[in-house]
């Protein structure tokens, strides 16, 4: 097992800390963020059990478990952590970390809505909720699906059928040009 | 008084209603509101990993719109439009080199001049409470009110109540005459996130809050964020469908129950937006005529 041999112990939570700053050494595995964890039932792996896998330095478990990609982001771990580590804030490194190293994907389904969602920006300047919902569930071969809710939010007004585009959309283009897809860190 | 509005993609479309009953409001009390010009899209959350430098360059390109119409306050409606906006505000002002970097991505520089409001931290702070009591009209009697906060209070940036026990929409129901009950379920995460690519996961965190609203017998449940809404709303009928339960709650935006104690008109409000219906129990209450 690579934690128990190697000389680099901390690789894997130095990477981290580099990352974002936060400092898994500091965890007492007290399991609060995995108690309070609205998503856990649907974890293969708790965010407790993330972090520890972190501090051993195994990053072949961590990076392919489906954790950091089905987390809400709703921040309830990291408000209640006693240690103050924002644990959130590592389940999103954790997502930059497995794209990084080309792993496969826990939840490739989160990935493609994401993407088509950055896409969306992209080409109009703003989400087009209709447009980004469609081609989601084509691009997944289920076009079908929630299509029974199209006829009441079209009846309510909810449809944007025409969408909107932004004055300044090459401005935006420019904008993803320049940004840098993913952030250099230290190794 | 004029303030900056950066409505963001889900009010021009699935939460127009929201955008709709904040400005009716905004408008009794008096208060004008300009848009961001051609402002963008925040990024919301799929940006975060994807492309962090983007998730910040995005937002700051909406401060930079802001300062140049002049602007010095700006309220998002949207708890994650408003959490970026702030966020990235924060984050330049402390550290020099991400704003000399994202000036160069964008090609403007932001002064640091926007503050950023949500509407509930809007209305504490800059409507004061007293102003918005002697806008009430007609006070919502007997109307049993859970509030749902959502993860507002905990996102990054957002300091505007007690991030596990809030009570700021609370005090707002107090004022418009309504009963706000306490509940188990303010700021249990609803998965609007997940609702599209891992739908299952969204139906059983709202059933759970519907669960929660239900048992304490109310009238409907409050709200501020589009996603929110969105996700306890249009979802009730699949939530019945799957866990035979019989749900039939009206999800009313904040700003739609002020507006209805100000005595604004229902489809000004939006309230025929809604996908379950407030109109009987609104009726039976006594706060709109047949």
């Amino acid at each position: 097992m690579s934690y128990l041999n190697s000389q680099d112990i901390h690789q894997f939570r130095n990477r981290v800390l580099a990352l974002n700053g936060e400092d898994v050494s500091r965890c007492i595995q007290c399991g609060k963020c995995s108690a309070g964890c609205p998503i856990s039932p649907e974890m293969d792996l708790q965010p407790n059990q993330v972090i520890r896998f972190i501090q051993i330095n195994d990053p072949a478990t961590v990076l392919k478990c489906s954790t950091m990609w089905i987390c809400a982001s709703c921040q309830t771990c990291s408000v209640r952590c006693p240690e103050e580590i924002d644990i959130a804030k590592i389940m999103d490194s954790l997502r930059k970390l497995a794209l990084e190293a080309k792993v496969p994907v826990g939840e490739e389904k989160v990935v493609k809505f994401d993407e088509i969602f950055l896409d969306s920006i992209r080409k109009r300047g703003r989400v087009h909720e209709l447009e980004l919902v469609m081609k989601y569930n084509l691009a997944l071969l289920q076009p079908f699906k929630d299509a029974h809710l199209g006829p009441v939010m079209f009846a309510r007004g909810k449809l944007g059928i025409l969408g909107h585009k932004i004055k300044e959309v090459r401005k935006i283009k420019e904008i993803f040009k320049n940004s840098r897809r993913i952030k250099q860190s230290e190794s | 008084m004029q303030v900056g509005y950066y409505p963001g993609c889900s009010l021009e479309s699935s939460a127009k209603e929201f955008d709709l009953s904040i400005r009716a409001i905004l408008q009794e009390m008096k208060i004008s509101l300009k848009d961001i010009p051609d402002w963008n899209c925040c990024g919301a959350s799929p940006a975060h990993y994807l492309n962090e430098e983007l998730a910040q360059a995005l937002p700051y390109r909406n401060l930079v719109k802001a300062e140049e119409a002049g602007l010095d306050r700006v309220i998002s409606p949207c708890p994650a439009c408003y959490s970026h906006l702030k966020h990235i505000h924060e984050e330049v002002l402390k550290e020099t080199h991400l704003a000399d970097r994202l000036e160069s991505i964008v090609g403007k520089k932001y002064n640091g001049g926007i503050v950023s409001k949500h509407l509930l931290d809007f209305i504490k702070e800059d409507i004061g409470f007293d102003r918005l009591k002697s806008s009430v009209k007609l006070p919502l009697s007997r109307l049993r009110v859970v509030n749902y906060y959502g993860c507002l209070t905990r996102l990054p940036g957002v300091r505007i109540d007690d991030m596990e026990n809030p009570t700021l929409m609370d005090e707002v129901i107090s004022i418009l005459g309504g009963e706000a009950l306490e509940w188990s379920h303010k700021t249990e995460c609803c998965g609007a996130s997940l609702s599209v690519s891992r739908t299952e996961i969204a139906l059983r965190l709202v059933n759970s809050i519907l669960e929660a609203a239900k048992e304490r017998q109310v009238d409907c449940i409050a709200v501020v964020c589009p996603l929110c809404q969105s996700n306890l709303d249009t979802r009730q009928g699949d939530i019945n469908k799957r866990f035979g339960t019989t749900y039939e709650i009206p999800i009313l935006y904040l700003s739609q129950l002020i507006g209805l104690a100000q005595k604004l008109n229902y489809s000004q409000l939006g309230l025929d937006r809604l996908v379950t219906s407030p109109q009987n129990i609104l009726i039976e209450k006594g706060i709109i005529e047949k």
